[in-house]
């Protein structure tokens, strides 16, 4: 358990300390939702008609943005053949920077999402909506952006190739999670949704562990 | 295939010194011996049962040491440490004590508490090898452990690697320079390259 915490710590201090990914991300959401208005126009219909998609859209590019590092620099600097060797097991090792990339970038994303979501105009229940919806779904952008991430590993070209693998994946959790706001709006059936996104990150938590491991294990060979 | 017909024993205590050009598989035996890649033939014994029977317990005993140094730009010496003692299971009351020990040994007490991207290269090369005396194993598996290493620094290198053979420990290195070992039993990985034949059937 010693290993696992050790793992989580150094990662997320890493992501956290000046020049780390939590900026990055953050800065690009809200560089990437700002710039929408912008594009469509300030009539705040179209906004709030699209708001939720476009707050979910900026998220999961943003969350994109800092998985290509999420094993390469390990893989690059050596580290990832002493984490083979070690104790921990692969899966662990995985769900543990897995879980340091979520407090890094998903929980960051979730938390700063009410004062995007006042920029398009969403209402009080959206917000909330919109809110807890990341919230439930940014743990499987992480998990399922791991095995791209590991599968990709020591690709040329590996951010693009990541794209390609991770974006299809992600469209699930995105229409769940812009689904859940858009019915908010109207009356209760948010709910649903929201559970639906958290069957999606509780399965992704029990499959993608075990995928990211094999793959970083076929990347070790 | 870079090398065949290789056979060798290392007793506790005992040192074995790869030799051999570019290529010649000094590394590729080393990462085989870690259990990180699979040798296309041939077999790998802890004692009196193969490797493959119990491979996290062998796993256990080896400390590796690679030609990447295997640290972050963002950490000091210090934490990097701290966080390889906690991965190899290091109990967490006696951890700082022995990354103490291991900065004092490698003379980075001075620069243990700055980002690792103020060092030097050779400041980072005593970084990694600290790991070996901040978490303690029976087994050193060392590529290129001198290199970026200065007359002294590496002499203090021989010293701690002659330390840990009197007591018990092996070692296993690999050296393109020369390097102090006493008594090392020296493989020249140049002399088991496959015949032509060999290499392509193999």
């Amino acid at each position: 358990m010693a290993a696992f915490f050790g793992l989580f710590r150094r990662d997320l201090s890493l992501a956290l300390r000046q020049g780390g990914d939590t900026g990055l991300v953050l800065g690009f959401f809200v560089l990437a939702v700002v710039l929408f208005p912008f594009g469509v126009g300030p009539e705040t219909d179209i906004l709030r008609r699209i708001g939720a998609g476009v707050v979910w859209v900026a998220a999961l590019l943003a969350a994109l943005l800092s998985l290509d590092r999420l094993f390469e620099a390990d893989y690059q600097g050596g580290e990832l053949d002493l984490l083979a060797l070690s104790d921990l097991p692969l899966e662990l090792a995985v769900l543990a920077k897995c879980a340091a990339h979520w407090v890094a970038t998903g929980l960051p994303l979730a938390l700063i999402s009410p004062l995007l979501a006042l920029l398009v105009d969403l209402g009080p229940a959206a917000i909330a909506t919109l809110f807890a919806s990341l919230l439930v779904g940014t743990p499987a952008l992480s998990l399922i952006g791991s095995v791209a991430a590991a599968l990709s590993l020591g690709a040329r070209r590996q951010s693009v190739v990541l794209s390609l693998l991770v974006l299809p994946l992600y469209i699930p959790p995105l229409i769940f999670g812009a689904g859940a706001v858009e019915v908010s709006e109207t009356g209760d059936g948010a709910r649903a949704y929201l559970l639906v996104l958290g069957a999606i990150s509780l399965a992704a938590l029990a499959f993608c562990p075990w995928a990211s491991a094999a793959a970083l294990r076929q990347a070790l060979e | 295939m870079v090398f065949a017909g290789l056979s060798f024993r290392l007793p506790a205590g005992g040192a074995l010194l790869l030799t051999g050009s570019n290529g010649s598989g000094k590394t590729s035996l080393l990462r085989i011996l870690a259990t990180l890649i699979m040798p296309t033939g041939g077999r790998l014994f802890w004692g009196l049962a193969p490797v493959e029977g119990d491979a996290a317990a062998y796993r256990a005993q080896l400390d590796l040491v690679g030609h990447q140094d295997g640290i972050k730009p963002g950490l000091t010496p210090r934490e990097t440490l701290m966080f390889w003692a906690a991965l190899r299971g290091i109990e967490p009351r006696r951890s700082p004590g022995l990354v103490e020990a291991a900065l004092t040994a490698f003379a980075l007490d001075l620069v243990a508490d700055w980002p690792c991207h103020w060092l030097s290269a050779g400041q980072r090369r005593r970084t990694a090898l600290a790991r070996l005396v901040a978490a303690p194993a029976s087994v050193w598996l060392l590529d290129e452990p001198a290199s970026a290493l200065d007359d002294e620094n590496q002499s203090r290198l021989e010293r701690i690697i002659a330390e840990h053979r009197a007591a018990g420990g092996r070692v296993v290195v690999a050296s393109h320079t020369p390097i102090e070992l006493g008594f090392a039993t020296s493989v020249a990985l140049d002399a088991f390259a496959p015949l032509p034949d060999d290499a392509a059937t193999g």
